[in-house]
């Protein structure tokens, strides 16, 4: 037994040696998230200078060329080149500027998902007691109610627009931020360095920023990171069900919707804004996975 | 363990009082009432009459009581465009929305208990790739999207299968899929991290030591351990079929819950909407009090946090 396992680990070594350099960068390449990386930074870059990349108006519509075929297709044209839609806007272009909307919203919410849920996180776990029980509380019920039928609700009383859908979805993701910044903050509160910090009359405000947020801001990356293919899932599945972005405004939700009930004649409509939205949710997933093992692989149990 | 189902059963009443609050909040903040059932031609005295056939004149936990103590016992309110009680409106549509959720379980355990088996034990293989593209998909794609993508492949391309509406049992197949993936994904996912935990073992490698089968270990020793925790947990997969539903019913014209939802919501019938949701809360809610109390029983950790 132990002769044979000598011998497989020295022929184990012995392959590694002998790898050959296009396998050696091809490892190298596969550590590190070079395609997720590229799609999120054209997807930024699209976004910023949307109205410089796009080659249409994708808020133009024009009777004459409704439900073009893309440019492969027969009878489609290079003026359009994923086709048109139902009232003849070229979709490549309203993919383009969807992008603009898509990440914007996300940003916006992100942010304040991240301020809102540290802060919070930081307070309930610090001060703990009825703080503590009451904030948790309430991270519970944002995380145990089926969303999407209150966000509808929500929107549908106080009106559809950019500002309540972006409110309704920083409400919602601000929860598991705060969870884990709690998490996170019990268990520095009970660091010796805090310890020393408040025996040397440290006020609270720079033991918070000195010596706790410092600990946090690989778990925050982290989650942040991850959370931004479910918002934006979210979001267009709100924008599909028609509660969303409001038109005419293109999102990429939006856009599928319309294209459904055309699918059976001009399905490009709807197959290629959801194509969008599926690559880009990839691309932060799969970054945002990169990102949990390179900063804190201790998270990978919990995710 | 009393204790602690105890302590979930009234959170999880606490949690449907909160509900119920905020839809009536949220009634209120719509506008008054009275608006949905008048016009301009109405007198005011028709307006005062209303209003106190109504309650309104009354304080607003008073008018609150009043609508909780009705739901408590049943009634709901009376759906206005239907013109009869939200609650058989809502029932009327019941059996289209659990035929497609048991399908959808169904194919659920049907697609994420053998992949993710198969996936853990031959890890690296073809089956491992297929099992975790098919959660990758599920997890990334949207729901409404993978919906039309099944339909344009199924019933526009290959035109194998029907594309809307309801009939013989070709008509669930595709909206039980697209309803079933995200699901599936969830579970495949987690099955997949369980079944690899357990083979990590010591008790498997202890097995494998006193010369027991591969295949006697994984169907005798493994799996059993492996699977309990993924399983009750699945009661709360069940529960995000109703967000999930009332996107796929409403991508298929399935005549069920969900899309007597967006229905009532486009005809402002609030009332209805208002009774579905506290419905479909209450579901909710249970689903996860009953994967909870599961979950503590199977691993009793679970509790101590």
């Amino acid at each position: 037994m132990a002769v044979r396992d000598v011998t497989a680990s020295s022929s184990v070594y012995e392959e590694k040696l002998r790898v050959s350099t296009t396998t050696r960068y091809w490892r190298e390449f596969r550590r590190w998230p070079v395609i997720p990386a590229l799609i999120i930074l054209l997807l930024i870059t699209v976004a910023i200078f949307a109205p410089l990349i796009a080659p249409k108006d994708p808020e133009r519509s024009s009777l004459r060329d409704r439900h073009n075929p893309p440019m492969w297709m027969e009878g489609g044209s290079s003026e359009n080149i994923l086709g048109t839609d139902f009232v003849g806007s070229d979709i490549f272009s309203r993919i383009i500027y969807g992008a603009r909307i898509s990440l914007l919203i996300a940003s916006i919410v992100l942010a304040g998902g991240v301020i809102g849920g540290t802060l919070l996180g930081l307070v309930s776990g610090w001060y703990g007691g009825q703080v503590d029980e009451f904030l948790m509380r309430f991270v519970d019920f944002t995380l145990a109610v089926p969303f999407i039928l209150i966000a509808i609700v929500v929107i549908i009383v106080m009106g559809q627009s950019l500002t309540v859908i972006i409110l309704l979805l920083v409400i919602f993701s601000w929860a598991g931020f705060a969870r884990q910044v709690r998490a996170e903050t019990l268990s520095l509160k009970e660091e010796i360095y805090v310890d020393a910090a408040r025996i040397v009359g440290a006020p609270t405000t720079r033991i918070f920023l000195r010596h706790i947020f410092p600990g946090l801001t690989s778990t925050i990356v982290v989650i942040s990171t991850l959370r931004v293919g479910a918002l934006i899932l979210t979001e267009s599945t709100l924008s599909y069900l028609g509660v969303g972005v409001p038109p005419p405004t293109p999102a990429w939700g939006v856009m599928v919707a319309d294209g459904r009930q055309y699918v059976d004649s001009a399905w490009w409509e709807s197959l290629f804004p959801g194509l969008a939205i599926m690559m880009v949710v990839l691309a932060f997933n799969f970054f945002g996975d990169w990102v949990r093992d390179y900063l804190d692989p201790r998270l990978r149990q919990t995710a | 363990m009393a204790k602690f189902i105890a302590r979930r059963i009234i959170y999880t009443i606490v949690m449907i009082i909160a509900m119920s609050v905020f839809l009536f909040g949220m009634s209120r903040a719509a506008g008054d009432p009275r608006l949905l059932y008048l016009n301009e031609y109405s007198t005011e005295q028709d307006w005062e009459a209303w209003g106190k056939a109504m309650g309104l004149d009354r304080p607003l936990y008073v008018q609150y009581g009043t609508w909780a103590g009705n739901a408590a016992r049943g009634d709901l309110g009376d759906s206005m465009q239907h013109k009869k009680p939200s609650l058989s409106v809502v029932y009327d549509r019941l059996g289209a929305t659990l035929l497609l959720a048991i399908s959808a379980t169904a194919l659920v355990f049907l697609i994420a208990v053998p992949l993710g088996i198969l996936s853990a034990v031959k890890r690296g293989s073809g089956w491992d790739y297929l099992g975790r593209t098919l959660a990758l998909l599920g997890q990334t794609a949207p729901q409404f999207w993978l919906a039309i993508v099944l339909i344009i492949i199924f019933a526009v391309w290959l035109e194998i299968l029907p594309v809307f509406g309801r009939g013989g049992w070709e008509h669930f197949i595709l909206p039980s899929l697209a309803l079933a993936w995200l699901s599936a994904a969830g579970l495949l996912r987690l099955i997949r991290a369980s079944m690899l935990e357990v083979l990590d073992s010591e008790y498997v490698k202890f097995a494998r030591a006193k010369g027991v089968g591969y295949t006697s270990i994984i169907l005798r020793h493994a799996l059993k351990n492996a699977l309990i925790a993924p399983l009750t947990y699945s009661a709360l997969f069940i529960a995000g079929f109703i967000d999930g539903s009332v996107v796929i019913e409403t991508v298929f014209a399935w005549p069920g819950v969900g899309r007597l939802t967006v229905e009532a919501i486009n005809a402002n019938d609030f009332p209805l909407v208002t009774a579905v949701i506290t419905l479909v809360t209450i579901l909710y809610v249970s689903m996860a009090l009953i994967a909870d109390v599961l979950y503590a029983v199977v691993d009793p950790r679970i509790r101590l946090t």
